[in-house]
Protein backbone atom coordinates (compact mmCIF):
# COMPACT_ATOMS: atom_id res chain seq x y z
CA UNK A 1 0.00 0.00 0.00
CA UNK A 2 1.61 3.31 -0.73
CA UNK A 3 1.76 6.22 1.52
CA UNK A 4 -0.80 8.18 -0.24
CA UNK A 5 -3.61 5.64 -0.33
CA UNK A 6 -2.27 4.88 3.48
CA UNK A 7 -3.34 8.22 4.95
CA UNK A 8 -6.38 8.97 2.04
CA UNK A 9 -7.84 5.87 4.19
CA UNK A 10 -6.71 6.39 7.65
CA UNK A 11 -8.29 10.39 6.84
CA UNK A 12 -11.63 8.61 5.60
CA UNK A 13 -11.87 6.62 9.16
CA UNK A 14 -11.26 9.10 11.43
CA UNK A 15 -13.75 10.99 9.40
CA UNK A 16 -16.51 8.25 9.69
CA UNK A 17 -16.13 8.05 13.32
CA UNK A 18 -17.27 11.40 13.82
CA UNK A 19 -20.26 10.34 12.27
CA UNK A 20 -21.39 8.48 15.36
CA UNK A 21 -20.43 11.35 17.01
CA UNK A 22 -23.60 13.28 15.12
CA UNK A 23 -26.06 10.03 14.94
CA UNK A 24 -29.55 10.66 16.03
CA UNK A 25 -31.65 8.07 17.74
CA UNK A 26 -35.31 9.60 17.22
CA UNK A 27 -37.45 6.17 18.17
CA UNK A 28 -37.49 5.64 21.75
CA UNK A 29 -36.79 2.05 22.74
CA UNK A 30 -40.50 -0.02 23.08
CA UNK A 31 -41.55 0.37 26.79
CA UNK A 32 -43.86 -3.08 27.47
CA UNK A 33 -46.22 -0.81 29.90
CA UNK A 34 -46.79 3.22 30.43
CA UNK A 35 -44.14 4.62 33.34
CA UNK A 36 -45.58 3.90 37.21
CA UNK A 37 -46.48 7.55 37.75
CA UNK A 38 -45.75 6.79 41.70
CA UNK A 39 -41.98 5.99 41.65
CA UNK A 40 -41.14 6.98 45.64
CA UNK A 41 -37.83 7.64 46.57
CA UNK A 42 -35.45 6.36 48.90
CA UNK A 43 -35.46 9.56 51.45
CA UNK A 44 -31.65 9.03 51.47
CA UNK A 45 -28.92 11.15 50.63
CA UNK A 46 -26.39 9.33 48.06
CA UNK A 47 -28.86 6.42 47.42
CA UNK A 48 -29.08 5.97 43.99
CA UNK A 49 -31.51 4.07 42.22
CA UNK A 50 -33.86 2.85 44.66
CA UNK A 51 -36.66 3.08 42.86
CA UNK A 52 -40.20 1.43 44.42
CA UNK A 53 -40.21 -2.57 44.68
CA UNK A 54 -41.72 -4.08 41.51
CA UNK A 55 -41.38 -1.02 39.23
CA UNK A 56 -39.59 -1.67 35.57
CA UNK A 57 -35.66 -1.04 35.83
CA UNK A 58 -35.69 1.40 32.65
CA UNK A 59 -33.09 0.58 30.09
CA UNK A 60 -29.81 2.43 30.58
CA UNK A 61 -29.52 5.10 27.52
CA UNK A 62 -26.49 6.51 29.38
CA UNK A 63 -24.55 5.95 26.22
CA UNK A 64 -26.02 9.65 25.68
CA UNK A 65 -23.19 11.20 27.00
CA UNK A 66 -21.70 10.21 23.66
CA UNK A 67 -23.59 11.66 21.68
CA UNK A 68 -23.54 15.77 20.60
CA UNK A 69 -27.23 14.98 19.53
CA UNK A 70 -28.78 14.17 22.51
CA UNK A 71 -26.49 16.07 24.82
CA UNK A 72 -28.21 19.09 22.97
CA UNK A 73 -31.36 17.49 23.11
CA UNK A 74 -30.55 17.77 26.88
CA UNK A 75 -29.52 21.04 27.03
CA UNK A 76 -32.97 22.06 24.93
CA UNK A 77 -34.88 20.29 27.48
CA UNK A 78 -32.97 21.46 30.47
CA UNK A 79 -34.48 24.84 29.68
CA UNK A 80 -38.16 23.96 28.57
CA UNK A 81 -38.83 22.09 31.88
CA UNK A 82 -37.44 25.25 33.62
CA UNK A 83 -34.70 22.83 35.29
CA UNK A 84 -33.08 27.13 35.17
CA UNK A 85 -36.00 28.10 37.37
CA UNK A 86 -34.08 27.00 40.48
CA UNK A 87 -30.14 25.45 39.35
CA UNK A 88 -30.14 28.65 37.34
CA UNK A 89 -28.01 27.65 34.23
CA UNK A 90 -25.89 25.35 36.20
CA UNK A 91 -24.59 28.56 38.27
CA UNK A 92 -27.51 26.97 41.08
CA UNK A 93 -29.99 29.05 43.46
CA UNK A 94 -32.75 27.62 44.63
CA UNK A 95 -31.37 24.60 44.00
CA UNK A 96 -28.21 23.36 44.25
CA UNK A 97 -25.36 24.18 41.32
CA UNK A 98 -24.87 21.73 38.66
CA UNK A 99 -20.96 23.23 37.52
CA UNK A 100 -18.95 22.37 40.76
CA UNK A 101 -17.65 19.48 42.01
CA UNK A 102 -20.15 18.96 44.87
CA UNK A 103 -22.66 16.04 44.22
CA UNK A 104 -25.21 15.60 46.98
CA UNK A 105 -26.86 12.33 45.68
CA UNK A 106 -23.91 11.19 43.46
CA UNK A 107 -22.25 12.14 40.10
CA UNK A 108 -22.83 8.63 37.87
CA UNK A 109 -25.80 8.72 35.35
CA UNK A 110 -27.70 6.34 37.44
CA UNK A 111 -27.64 8.24 40.91
CA UNK A 112 -28.77 11.88 38.39
CA UNK A 113 -31.64 9.54 36.53
CA UNK A 114 -33.06 8.82 39.77
CA UNK A 115 -32.52 11.99 41.23
CA UNK A 116 -34.91 13.48 38.00
CA UNK A 117 -37.47 11.01 38.19
CA UNK A 118 -38.16 10.23 42.31
CA UNK A 119 -37.07 13.72 43.41
CA UNK A 120 -34.70 14.73 46.63
CA UNK A 121 -35.50 16.03 49.76
CA UNK A 122 -36.28 19.91 50.20
CA UNK A 123 -37.76 20.63 46.93
CA UNK A 124 -36.80 18.93 43.87
CA UNK A 125 -39.57 17.82 42.20
CA UNK A 126 -40.11 14.11 41.01
CA UNK A 127 -40.38 13.62 37.33
CA UNK A 128 -41.04 10.46 36.80
CA UNK A 129 -44.21 9.81 34.42
CA UNK A 130 -43.80 13.64 33.32
CA UNK A 131 -40.63 13.08 31.33
CA UNK A 132 -40.14 10.36 29.34
CA UNK A 133 -37.47 8.05 29.87
CA UNK A 134 -35.13 8.74 26.78
CA UNK A 135 -35.73 12.68 27.35
CA UNK A 136 -34.08 11.82 31.34
CA UNK A 137 -31.12 10.32 29.77
CA UNK A 138 -30.65 13.36 27.66
CA UNK A 139 -31.21 15.92 30.58
CA UNK A 140 -28.61 13.52 32.83
CA UNK A 141 -25.74 13.66 29.63
CA UNK A 142 -26.68 17.44 29.56
CA UNK A 143 -26.38 17.50 33.43
CA UNK A 144 -23.17 15.88 33.25
CA UNK A 145 -21.43 18.38 30.70
CA UNK A 146 -22.37 21.39 33.06
CA UNK A 147 -19.29 20.84 35.28
CA UNK A 148 -17.16 19.22 32.19
CA UNK A 149 -17.72 15.47 32.90
CA UNK A 150 -18.51 14.81 29.42
CA UNK A 151 -16.24 14.88 26.05
CA UNK A 152 -15.27 17.96 24.63
CA UNK A 153 -16.43 17.02 20.97
CA UNK A 154 -19.73 15.93 22.48
CA UNK A 155 -20.38 18.82 24.64
CA UNK A 156 -22.77 21.54 23.90
CA UNK A 157 -20.73 24.70 22.45
CA UNK A 158 -21.81 28.73 22.63
CA UNK A 159 -25.40 29.07 23.44
CA UNK A 160 -27.70 30.82 21.51
CA UNK A 161 -28.79 33.55 24.41
CA UNK A 162 -26.13 35.52 26.16
CA UNK A 163 -24.65 33.37 29.18
CA UNK A 164 -22.25 34.21 31.86
CA UNK A 165 -20.45 30.81 32.18
CA UNK A 166 -18.49 29.53 29.40
CA UNK A 167 -19.66 27.02 26.58
CA UNK A 168 -19.95 23.71 28.51
CA UNK A 169 -17.44 21.98 26.19
CA UNK A 170 -14.43 24.39 26.90
CA UNK A 171 -15.07 24.03 30.46
CA UNK A 172 -12.41 22.09 32.92
CA UNK A 173 -13.55 18.85 34.06
CA UNK A 174 -14.85 19.02 37.85
CA UNK A 175 -13.29 16.01 39.33
CA UNK A 176 -16.67 14.89 41.81
CA UNK A 177 -15.70 14.78 45.27
CA UNK A 178 -16.15 11.69 47.04
CA UNK A 179 -19.97 11.69 48.38
CA UNK A 180 -19.36 11.25 52.02
CA UNK A 181 -16.60 14.41 52.19
CA UNK A 182 -19.91 16.77 49.59
CA UNK A 183 -22.13 15.63 52.17
CA UNK A 184 -20.48 16.75 55.43
CA UNK A 185 -19.63 20.27 53.50
CA UNK A 186 -23.38 20.00 52.82
CA UNK A 187 -24.12 19.36 56.60
CA UNK A 188 -21.20 21.95 57.91
CA UNK A 189 -23.38 24.71 55.12
CA UNK A 190 -26.41 24.24 56.44
CA UNK B 1 -51.12 32.47 -19.98
CA UNK B 2 -48.70 31.73 -17.95
CA UNK B 3 -50.94 29.95 -15.29
CA UNK B 4 -52.81 27.57 -17.67
CA UNK B 5 -49.16 26.07 -18.57
CA UNK B 6 -47.80 25.85 -15.28
CA UNK B 7 -50.77 24.55 -13.43
CA UNK B 8 -51.10 21.09 -14.72
CA UNK B 9 -47.38 20.36 -14.15
CA UNK B 10 -48.08 21.65 -10.43
CA UNK B 11 -51.12 19.10 -10.74
CA UNK B 12 -49.03 16.50 -11.91
CA UNK B 13 -46.37 17.33 -9.34
CA UNK B 14 -48.82 17.44 -6.43
CA UNK B 15 -50.87 14.23 -7.52
CA UNK B 16 -47.09 12.34 -7.79
CA UNK B 17 -46.78 13.41 -4.48
CA UNK B 18 -49.81 12.44 -3.17
CA UNK B 19 -49.21 8.54 -3.97
CA UNK B 20 -45.96 8.93 -2.94
CA UNK B 21 -47.59 9.76 0.41
CA UNK B 22 -50.27 6.79 0.15
CA UNK B 23 -47.74 4.00 -1.03
CA UNK B 24 -46.09 4.93 2.55
CA UNK B 25 -49.67 4.62 4.32
CA UNK B 26 -49.76 8.28 5.22
CA UNK B 27 -52.91 9.87 5.64
CA UNK B 28 -52.78 12.95 3.34
CA UNK B 29 -53.96 16.56 4.24
CA UNK B 30 -55.92 18.09 1.44
CA UNK B 31 -54.57 21.13 0.62
CA UNK B 32 -55.37 24.86 0.12
CA UNK B 33 -54.93 26.86 -2.55
CA UNK B 34 -50.79 27.41 -2.81
CA UNK B 35 -50.62 29.11 -6.30
CA UNK B 36 -48.83 32.83 -6.54
CA UNK B 37 -50.36 33.37 -10.32
CA UNK B 38 -53.82 32.97 -8.98
CA UNK B 39 -54.17 36.07 -6.63
CA UNK B 40 -56.54 35.85 -3.32
CA UNK B 41 -55.17 39.28 -2.06
CA UNK B 42 -54.15 42.65 -3.02
CA UNK B 43 -50.00 42.20 -2.03
CA UNK B 44 -50.26 38.61 -4.25
CA UNK B 45 -52.16 40.39 -7.60
CA UNK B 46 -49.27 43.39 -7.25
CA UNK B 47 -46.77 40.73 -7.34
CA UNK B 48 -48.32 38.49 -9.48
CA UNK B 49 -48.73 41.53 -12.23
CA UNK B 50 -44.97 42.20 -12.14
CA UNK B 51 -44.13 38.79 -12.74
CA UNK B 52 -46.36 39.15 -15.47
CA UNK B 53 -44.60 42.11 -16.76
CA UNK B 54 -40.86 40.53 -16.49
CA UNK B 55 -41.98 36.92 -18.08
CA UNK B 56 -43.55 39.04 -21.02
CA UNK B 57 -40.11 41.34 -21.37
CA UNK B 58 -38.03 38.44 -20.86
CA UNK B 59 -39.56 35.96 -23.13
CA UNK B 60 -39.91 38.72 -26.03
CA UNK B 61 -36.11 39.49 -25.65
CA UNK B 62 -35.57 35.50 -25.92
CA UNK B 63 -37.29 34.88 -28.71
CA UNK B 64 -36.00 37.91 -30.86
CA UNK B 65 -32.62 36.98 -29.76
CA UNK B 66 -33.58 33.23 -31.24
CA UNK B 67 -34.65 34.51 -34.40
CA UNK B 68 -32.08 37.09 -34.82
CA UNK B 69 -29.36 34.24 -34.48
CA UNK B 70 -31.70 32.25 -36.80
CA UNK B 71 -31.36 34.76 -39.06
CA UNK B 72 -27.79 35.32 -39.34
CA UNK B 73 -27.15 31.89 -39.38
CA UNK B 74 -29.52 31.59 -42.76
CA UNK B 75 -28.09 34.29 -44.49
CA UNK B 76 -24.45 33.29 -44.26
CA UNK B 77 -22.99 32.41 -47.11
CA UNK B 78 -21.46 28.83 -46.57
CA UNK B 79 -17.85 28.51 -46.53
CA UNK B 80 -15.96 25.97 -48.64
CA UNK B 81 -13.23 23.52 -47.74
CA UNK B 82 -10.49 24.83 -50.43
CA UNK B 83 -11.42 28.22 -50.04
CA UNK B 84 -9.32 30.02 -47.59
CA UNK B 85 -11.39 32.17 -44.94
CA UNK B 86 -12.34 35.92 -45.94
CA UNK B 87 -10.63 37.74 -42.88
CA UNK B 88 -10.25 41.37 -44.77
CA UNK B 89 -13.25 42.64 -42.34
CA UNK B 90 -11.18 42.40 -40.19
CA UNK B 91 -9.95 46.32 -38.66
CA UNK B 92 -12.82 47.74 -41.37
CA UNK B 93 -15.08 50.05 -39.55
CA UNK B 94 -18.54 48.50 -40.77
CA UNK B 95 -21.58 50.16 -40.21
CA UNK B 96 -24.28 47.07 -39.85
CA UNK B 97 -22.92 45.65 -37.48
CA UNK B 98 -21.67 49.15 -35.46
CA UNK B 99 -25.43 49.77 -35.74
CA UNK B 100 -26.81 46.65 -34.26
CA UNK B 101 -24.83 46.43 -31.17
CA UNK B 102 -25.58 50.01 -30.18
CA UNK B 103 -29.64 49.54 -31.24
CA UNK B 104 -29.53 46.41 -28.35
CA UNK B 105 -27.30 47.70 -26.06
CA UNK B 106 -29.81 50.27 -25.80
CA UNK B 107 -32.82 48.13 -26.02
CA UNK B 108 -31.78 46.47 -23.07
CA UNK B 109 -30.96 50.01 -20.98
CA UNK B 110 -34.54 50.36 -21.80
CA UNK B 111 -36.20 47.60 -20.96
CA UNK B 112 -34.01 47.03 -17.57
CA UNK B 113 -34.92 50.80 -16.92
CA UNK B 114 -39.14 49.51 -16.92
CA UNK B 115 -38.09 46.67 -14.94
CA UNK B 116 -36.58 48.76 -12.36
CA UNK B 117 -39.34 51.30 -12.66
CA UNK B 118 -42.06 48.50 -12.23
CA UNK B 119 -40.27 46.71 -9.14
CA UNK B 120 -40.32 50.18 -7.67
CA UNK B 121 -43.88 50.76 -8.07
CA UNK B 122 -44.84 47.66 -7.61
CA UNK B 123 -42.82 47.94 -3.93
CA UNK B 124 -44.73 51.47 -3.09
CA UNK B 125 -48.26 49.70 -3.92
CA UNK B 126 -47.42 47.02 -1.19
CA UNK B 127 -46.46 49.27 1.12
CA UNK B 128 -49.43 51.95 0.35
CA UNK B 129 -52.08 49.27 1.52
CA UNK B 130 -54.32 51.22 4.08
CA UNK B 131 -53.83 49.63 7.31
CA UNK B 132 -56.97 51.07 9.25
CA UNK B 133 -58.88 48.52 11.35
CA UNK B 134 -56.23 45.89 10.68
CA UNK B 135 -55.99 42.79 12.70
CA UNK B 136 -52.74 42.30 14.40
CA UNK B 137 -51.60 38.64 14.93
CA UNK B 138 -48.26 37.98 16.77
CA UNK B 139 -46.65 34.84 14.86
CA UNK B 140 -43.59 32.82 16.13
CA UNK B 141 -42.39 30.00 14.37
CA UNK B 142 -41.04 27.20 16.14
CA UNK B 143 -39.39 24.09 14.68
CA UNK B 144 -41.49 22.88 13.12
CA UNK B 145 -44.67 24.65 13.61
CA UNK B 146 -46.21 27.77 14.15
CA UNK B 147 -47.82 29.41 16.71
CA UNK B 148 -50.17 32.14 16.56
CA UNK B 149 -51.39 34.50 18.74
CA UNK B 150 -54.31 36.89 18.35
CA UNK B 151 -53.89 40.39 20.33
CA UNK B 152 -56.59 42.62 21.75
CA UNK B 153 -57.76 45.15 23.57
CA UNK B 154 -58.35 43.42 26.68
CA UNK B 155 -55.74 41.20 27.48
CA UNK B 156 -58.14 38.49 28.48
CA UNK B 157 -59.48 38.60 25.17
CA UNK B 158 -56.37 37.30 23.47
CA UNK B 159 -56.02 34.13 22.81
CA UNK B 160 -53.41 31.53 20.89
CA UNK B 161 -53.49 29.07 18.16
CA UNK B 162 -51.32 27.08 15.92
CA UNK B 163 -50.76 26.30 12.28
CA UNK B 164 -54.33 27.89 10.94
CA UNK B 165 -54.12 31.58 10.96
CA UNK B 166 -58.17 32.70 10.20
CA UNK B 167 -58.62 36.37 9.03
CA UNK B 168 -61.00 38.52 8.18
CA UNK B 169 -62.03 38.96 4.36
CA UNK B 170 -61.03 42.14 3.05
CA UNK B 171 -59.78 43.60 6.35
CA UNK B 172 -55.85 44.02 6.36
CA UNK B 173 -53.87 42.02 8.67
CA UNK B 174 -50.58 42.85 10.33
CA UNK B 175 -48.51 40.16 10.85
CA UNK B 176 -45.53 40.24 13.52
CA UNK B 177 -43.49 37.83 13.23
CA UNK B 178 -40.83 36.53 15.50
CA UNK B 179 -38.45 33.20 15.72
CA UNK B 180 -37.93 30.98 18.67
CA UNK B 181 -35.54 28.72 17.15
CA UNK B 182 -33.20 28.93 13.94
CA UNK B 183 -34.29 31.00 10.75
CA UNK B 184 -37.57 30.10 9.60
CA UNK B 185 -39.48 31.84 6.23
CA UNK B 186 -43.26 32.57 5.66
CA UNK B 187 -44.72 32.31 2.57
CA UNK B 188 -48.58 31.99 1.21
CA UNK B 189 -48.17 32.42 -2.50
CA UNK B 190 -51.64 33.03 -2.88
CA UNK B 191 -51.73 35.99 -0.46
CA UNK B 192 -48.57 37.98 -0.45
CA UNK B 193 -44.61 37.23 -1.11
CA UNK B 194 -42.19 36.08 1.10
CA UNK B 195 -40.79 37.09 4.86
CA UNK B 196 -38.07 35.91 6.48
CA UNK B 197 -38.10 35.22 10.71
CA UNK B 198 -34.61 36.34 12.17
CA UNK B 199 -33.63 34.75 15.23
CA UNK B 200 -33.49 38.10 17.52
CA UNK B 201 -35.34 39.98 15.16
CA UNK B 202 -39.10 41.09 14.93
CA UNK B 203 -40.13 41.28 11.62
CA UNK B 204 -43.70 42.46 10.24
CA UNK B 205 -45.69 41.50 6.91
CA UNK B 206 -49.10 43.04 5.41
CA UNK B 207 -51.26 41.48 3.34
CA UNK B 208 -55.56 41.06 2.75
CA UNK B 209 -57.70 38.53 1.49
CA UNK B 210 -60.11 39.85 -0.69
CA UNK B 211 -61.56 36.12 -1.43
CA UNK B 212 -62.89 33.96 1.00
CA UNK B 213 -61.02 30.66 0.54
CA UNK B 214 -58.23 27.94 2.39
CA UNK B 215 -55.09 29.38 1.23
CA UNK B 216 -51.61 26.59 1.73
CA UNK B 217 -48.51 28.55 3.55
CA UNK B 218 -45.08 26.88 4.07
CA UNK B 219 -41.87 27.66 5.61
CA UNK B 220 -39.50 28.45 2.73
CA UNK B 221 -36.34 28.65 4.41
CA UNK B 222 -34.56 25.59 5.36
CA UNK B 223 -35.19 24.79 9.25
CA UNK B 224 -33.89 22.03 9.97
CA UNK B 225 -35.01 17.74 9.29
CA UNK B 226 -38.35 18.35 9.22
CA UNK B 227 -38.64 21.52 6.93
CA UNK B 228 -40.95 20.13 4.08
CA UNK B 229 -43.64 19.26 6.99
CA UNK B 230 -43.44 22.88 8.30
CA UNK B 231 -46.98 23.72 6.39
CA UNK B 232 -50.37 26.12 7.63
CA UNK B 233 -52.98 27.32 6.52
CA UNK B 234 -54.64 30.51 5.86
CA UNK B 235 -58.63 30.84 6.06
CA UNK B 236 -59.91 33.80 4.82
CA UNK B 237 -63.79 34.07 6.41
CA UNK B 238 -66.18 36.22 5.59
CA UNK B 239 -66.42 38.83 8.80
CA UNK B 240 -69.35 37.78 10.20
CA UNK B 241 -67.64 33.90 10.28
CA UNK B 242 -64.30 35.37 11.33
CA UNK B 243 -66.06 37.21 14.72
CA UNK B 244 -67.88 33.39 15.50
CA UNK B 245 -64.77 32.12 15.24
CA UNK B 246 -62.81 34.58 17.28
CA UNK B 247 -65.98 34.40 19.78
CA UNK B 248 -65.14 30.36 20.01
CA UNK B 249 -61.68 30.89 20.59
CA UNK B 250 -61.68 33.53 23.06
CA UNK B 251 -63.53 31.25 25.27
CA UNK B 252 -61.77 28.37 27.73
CA UNK B 253 -61.99 24.84 27.23
CA UNK B 254 -65.18 23.40 27.33
CA UNK B 255 -65.20 21.09 30.95
CA UNK B 256 -65.29 17.57 29.69
CA UNK B 257 -69.15 16.36 30.05
CA UNK B 258 -68.97 12.59 29.62
CA UNK B 259 -67.41 10.08 31.75
CA UNK B 260 -64.81 9.05 28.48
CA UNK B 261 -63.79 12.52 27.64
CA UNK B 262 -63.20 13.20 31.53
CA UNK B 263 -61.18 10.04 32.11
CA UNK B 264 -59.03 11.76 28.74
CA UNK B 265 -58.54 14.80 30.75
CA UNK B 266 -57.09 13.28 34.01
CA UNK B 267 -54.93 11.17 31.16
CA UNK B 268 -53.87 14.35 29.73
CA UNK B 269 -52.94 16.32 32.89
CA UNK B 270 -51.27 13.61 34.84
CA UNK B 271 -48.85 12.36 31.71
CA UNK B 272 -46.23 14.06 29.99
CA UNK B 273 -48.74 15.99 27.94
CA UNK B 274 -48.87 18.61 30.89
CA UNK B 275 -44.85 19.57 30.01
CA UNK B 276 -45.21 21.53 27.13
CA UNK B 277 -48.78 22.24 26.12
CA UNK B 278 -51.47 24.21 27.63
CA UNK B 279 -55.07 23.81 27.71
CA UNK B 280 -56.69 26.93 28.66
CA UNK B 281 -59.37 26.24 31.53
CA UNK B 282 -57.25 23.20 33.06
CA UNK B 283 -54.07 23.76 35.12
CA UNK B 284 -52.08 22.67 31.85
CA UNK B 285 -50.17 25.97 30.86
CA UNK B 286 -46.80 25.19 29.08
CA UNK B 287 -45.64 26.65 26.03
CA UNK B 288 -43.41 24.79 24.39
CA UNK B 289 -45.99 22.87 22.43
CA UNK B 290 -48.81 24.09 20.37
CA UNK B 291 -51.93 25.29 22.42
CA UNK B 292 -54.54 22.90 22.46
CA UNK B 293 -57.33 24.83 23.79
CA UNK B 294 -59.44 24.38 21.13
CA UNK B 295 -57.47 21.53 18.89
CA UNK B 296 -61.18 19.95 17.91
CA UNK B 297 -61.42 23.16 15.98
CA UNK B 298 -58.36 22.83 13.47
CA UNK B 299 -58.46 20.39 10.46
CA UNK B 300 -54.77 19.32 10.36
CA UNK B 301 -52.39 18.14 12.97
CA UNK B 302 -48.50 18.96 13.67
CA UNK B 303 -48.30 21.90 10.60
CA UNK B 304 -50.08 20.36 8.14
CA UNK B 305 -48.74 16.81 8.22
CA UNK B 306 -51.79 14.90 9.02
CA UNK B 307 -55.68 14.84 9.07
CA UNK B 308 -57.09 16.16 12.53
CA UNK B 309 -59.13 12.90 12.73
CA UNK B 310 -59.48 10.64 15.87
CA UNK B 311 -57.57 7.54 14.55
CA UNK B 312 -54.42 10.01 12.86
CA UNK B 313 -54.33 11.92 16.45
CA UNK B 314 -53.63 8.92 18.04
CA UNK B 315 -51.02 7.32 16.13
CA UNK B 316 -49.14 11.14 16.37
CA UNK B 317 -49.67 11.20 20.35
CA UNK B 318 -48.90 7.38 20.32
CA UNK B 319 -45.31 7.90 17.99
CA UNK B 320 -44.41 11.05 16.34
CA UNK B 321 -41.54 10.36 15.25
CA UNK B 322 -43.08 7.56 12.84
CA UNK B 323 -44.55 10.76 10.23
CA UNK B 324 -42.05 13.61 11.51
CA UNK B 325 -38.69 11.85 12.90
CA UNK B 326 -36.68 14.66 14.60
CA UNK B 327 -39.66 16.46 15.97
CA UNK B 328 -39.44 17.54 19.76
CA UNK B 329 -42.41 15.83 20.60
CA UNK B 330 -41.62 12.44 22.42
CA UNK B 331 -43.69 9.19 22.21
CA UNK B 332 -46.18 8.41 24.83
CA UNK B 333 -47.03 5.32 26.00
CA UNK B 334 -50.42 5.08 27.17
CA UNK B 335 -52.93 2.12 27.19
CA UNK B 336 -55.59 1.42 24.55
CA UNK B 337 -58.24 2.71 26.77
CA UNK B 338 -56.65 5.96 28.34
CA UNK B 339 -55.76 6.63 24.39
CA UNK B 340 -58.70 6.66 23.40
CA UNK B 341 -60.06 8.58 25.90
CA UNK B 342 -57.24 11.14 25.63
CA UNK B 343 -58.06 11.57 21.79
CA UNK B 344 -62.06 11.97 22.89
CA UNK B 345 -61.02 14.87 25.07
CA UNK B 346 -58.97 16.26 22.83
CA UNK B 347 -61.25 15.92 19.70
CA UNK B 348 -64.13 17.20 22.04
CA UNK B 349 -62.02 20.44 22.41
CA UNK B 350 -64.16 22.41 19.58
Amino acid sequence: MSARLFTVTALVAIALAGCYREKREFQSPAETSPPDPAKLSAVLPGASAALKPGSQPSPDRSHYEENAYAVNQGKRLYRWYNCSGCHSNGGGGMGPPLMDEKWLYGHEPRAIYATIVEGRPNGMPAFGGRIPDDQVWQIVAYVRSLSGQLRKDVAPSRADALSAAPPENTRENEKPVPEKAASSAASSAQ
Amino acid sequence: MPSRLIRPVVAAVASAGATLALAQDRPTVVPGAHDALAAAGRQAAHIGALWNLTVAICTAVFCAILLGLVLSLWRSGRAREDVPADLSSIGRHERGPYLSVLWSVGVSIGLLLVLVVASVVTDRALARMSLENAVNIDVTSHQWWWELRYGADQPSDTFTTANELHVPVGRPVVLKLRTDDVIHSLWVPSLAGKKDLITGRTATMQFRADRAGRYRGQCAEFCGFQHAFMAFEVIADPPDRYDAWVAAQRRLAAEPTDATARRGQEVFLRSACIMCHAIEGTSAGARKGPDLTHLGARTTIAAGTLPNRPAELARWIANPQDFKPGVNMPATTLSNDDMSALVAYLESLK
